[in-house]
């Protein structure tokens, strides 16, 4: 096998395993701060990818005028829709702000999620901290299936189609960059971006809790909240917020993974039974275990889908990630950079 | 009686009544009526409350009594399916081949994933067995079709070469399973004034089937092994302090419980001779905890309930369209009646999943003990009131 195939498949990895990464991430933050096993998880990430839906249409809302001078097919006039973003900014910067719609979509999606996350954590969330891993599982399951359907409602059931900025659109090649033949290895534009979005995403959320007083208090109420609440720290209030980072986090995945996959309603469950893999997997509540975790398992699937690998083992590319688990809980138990004692009675 | 104290026998006789007579009180309005919508008396859906109680009976063998949820049951389901089809296509249109095959199956298949899975414990167990259900799934889809019939289902044809009764009669090109000529399909169907009542052979054999199931997990959750269990429930560690190792208890029960899905799977098939691989999805093993945890967990009757309670608004909610919703509230003034079709709408027909989850919601908050839990409750206070 040829070297580029093998980088072909890193890179093809890339993109998924970002994905998996961030909602592992948001969901470690969760568990490691509130103990709190979160199944709606998946759905924030759904709602985050319509935030761009939202945003393409919000952008794109037009009025209608008729020009008398064309007609169209039917020989009635022409409708000629101006957006309304349009006719405010001007035509060449209303064009390119829908051309962006899925990067401004950031802009709305960070607050919306931060706000659903603290409405989630104070309303219901909070109530269950006492509770069984059971019922957190079964009513943040519930969760999910009611935000599921509420934009199902609303969305409809199909998937809708949220293109990138048409800069990204295509493939550039990547092999002559790093010195391969033209045309051997492309890879799309979007795909560098969103992985480069998630490595930005990640290094922001650690350096927060690494480099400031606040994520100083976060990590050590994670790792003793009640000497931290004696202290005379409200660490409830930190802990929310940092749900509402966890739910803006995957809701940030989810806003710039539109272009990759059309979203739909089912969207966030695909993601979110993997996601409990990568998670446990990585090690529950150990943040660079998730994120490790993510990539390790995004570029695994990618190599077990290649051609020669599904010859040799059919099948293999739709288990490989399930199988890994396994293996992985069986061999490491805590997985991959656990610490002992957590999650286990 | 029967090795039962008295309220469990009373428990059992109530279920025995319950469900012997369900095909005349699920059908409490007249034929033709306004409300005829929510009857819920016809074979299909009677048939799918037993089985799907059956299954969630054997969940609770194993997350009731020992706490370890298990995200992958419905792979023992589809095992026995699978097994269940393959015997009617192979030996016999009887379905009784069928229904003791495919719990055997389901029995060893449970016991090799029981036995790498019960290695861990907390949520290290669910992930396990989530994953060992998505890679049969995603396996009986793809690589296995020649055994499972991939995406299209294995069902059974009237070409199968059945070695015991080779090609049997049947209704159309699919052979109807049977049980010693009776065919699972057949109702006899009672009209008392305008209620219509149908008694259908296939739904009295899960009927059967259910009372034995049920029986036995009375038994199992009174006896000494049952008690052990509990034990692993409430302390697991002192347990192992005091010299026992719970790892046999809870394979045992992980294999009963698995077995108790293989029969479901069977009956499902002889029912209606057709597996498909997505009964074995996740989605399949979640809708089981659901059923278990609206009943409630750990009681013996609530699985039973639970399953019956969403398979009927599985169906009677998702029939419900926007038409019938105007029929029902015509009697208000038109403004307050379109007010109220808009509302209710999206709680019913394509968005029943939406009354789904929020009644979930709801019984995880208000009633951790599931609705058993909560009726008890609500006894033990009045009785305790009257008795000041």
């Amino acid at each position: 096998m040829e070297l580029s195939a093998l980088l072909l498949q890193v890179l093809n990895g890339l993109d998924k395993g970002s994905a998996y990464a961030l909602i592992a991430l948001g969901l470690t933050l969760i568990f490691g701060t509130l103990g709190v096993v979160n199944f709606a998880h998946g759905a924030l990430f759904m709602i985050g990818a319509f935030c761009s839906v939202t945003v393409q249409r919000l952008l794109s809302l037009s009025t209608v005028t008729l020009d008398e001078t064309k007609t169209d097919f039917l020989g009635r006039p022409l409708e000629v829709k101006t957006p309304y973003v349009e006719s405010w900014f001007g035509e060449s910067v209303g064009q390119a702000m829908i051309d962006w719609s899925v990067p401004l979509a950031i802009l709305l999606a960070i607050p919306v999620m931060l706000l659903i996350g603290f409405v989630m954590e104070r309303g219901l969330i909070k109530h269950f901290y006492k509770r069984p891993h059971s019922d957190q599982i079964l009513v943040t399951f519930g969760l999910a299936i009611v935000l599921q359907e509420i934009i199902k409602a609303y969305f409809g059931a199909n998937q809708i189609p949220a293109p990138a900025p048409s800069m990204f659109i295509g493939s550039f090649d990547f092999g002559q960059l790093v010195g391969f033949d033209p045309g051997v290895l492309m890879y799309p534009y979007w795909r560098i971006v969103y992985f480069l979005f998630a490595m930005l995403v990640i290094a922001a959320v650690f350096a927060f809790l690494q480099f400031t007083t606040f994520g100083m208090v976060v990590r050590a109420g994670m790792a003793d909240r009640e000497t931290v609440g004696l202290l005379g720290i409200n660490i409830d209030k930190r802990f929310t917020i940092m749900f509402g980072i966890a739910a803006a986090v995957a809701g940030l995945a989810g806003v710039m993974y539109t272009p990759i996959n059309s979203p739909s309603y089912t969207f966030g469950m695909d993601f979110l039974v993997i996601s409990f893999v990568v998670v446990v997997v990585g090690g529950m509540g150990s943040l660079g275990g998730a994120v490790l975790a993510g990539f390790v398992l995004g570029i695994l699937e990618s190599f077990a889908s290649m051609r020669e690998v599904i010859e040799f083992i059919p099948g293999i590319n739709q288990v490989v990630i399930y199988l890994a688990a396994v293996l992985i809980l069986l061999a490491r138990p805590r997985g991959l950079l656990g610490r002992k004692g957590v999650m286990e009675s | 009686m029967l090795g039962l104290n008295r309220n469990d026998f009373l428990m059992l006789l109530f279920v025995f009544v319950l469900v012997a007579a369900a095909p005349i009180f699920l059908n409490p309005f007249p034929e033709g009526s306004t409300f005829a919508q929510f009857n819920a008396g016809y074979p299909d859906l009677m048939q799918r409350f037993l089985i799907f109680g059956i299954f969630a009976i054997g969940f609770n063998i194993l997350f009731g009594l020992t706490g370890y949820l298990s995200f992958g049951h419905a792979a023992f389901l589809g095992a026995g399916s699978y097994a269940g089809v393959w015997m009617l296509k192979l030996l016999t249109i009887n379905v009784i081949p069928a229904i003791v095959v495919s719990t055997i199956v389901a029995g060893v298949f449970s016991l090799m994933i029981g036995y790498i899975s019960l290695r861990r414990s907390g949520i290290y167990f669910s992930i396990l067995t989530l994953a060992f259900a998505q890679m049969s799934f995603a396996l009986a889809a793809s690589v296995l079709t020649p055994i499972t019939g991939g995406e299209t289902g294995l069902q059974t044809t009237l070409s199968d070469p059945r070695i015991l009764d080779g090609a049997a009669a049947g209704t159309g090109n699919i052979p109807a399973p049977s049980l010693f000529g009776l065919e699972m399909g057949h109702s006899w169907k009672v009209a008392v004034g305008d209620w219509l009542w149908t008694f259908n052979v296939g739904y009295y054999l899960c009927a059967f089937v259910l009372m034995i199931v049920f029986y036995i997990s009375i038994r199992i959750f009174r006896s000494p092994f049952g008690m052990m269990l509990k034990a692993i429930k409430s302390n697991n560690e002192r347990l192992s302090y005091t010299g026992i190792s719970p790892r046999p208890y809870t394979l045992a029960a992980f294999v009963i419980s698995g077995m108790y899905a293989g029969l479901a799977g069977g009956l499902m098939v002889s029912m209606d001779p057709l597996a498909g691989a997505e009964r074995m999805q996740w989605t399949a093993s979640g809708e089981v905890v659901l059923m278990t945890i609206l009943g409630g967990v750990g009681t013996v009757v609530g699985p039973v309930l639970g399953a019956g309670i969403i398979k009927y608004f599985e169906n009677i909610f998702s029939k419900i369209n926007d038409g019938l919703l105007e029929q029902w509230f015509a009697f208000m003034p038109d403004g307050l009646a379109d007010f109220m079709v808009t509302i209710v709408h999206p709680f019913v027909g394509k968005g029943w999943h939406l009354s789904l989850g929020l009644m979930f919601m709801l019984v995880v908050i208000f009633l951790p003990g599931g609705l058993v839990g909560g009726v008890t409750g609500l006894f033990r206070r009045l009785f305790r009131r009257r008795s000041h």
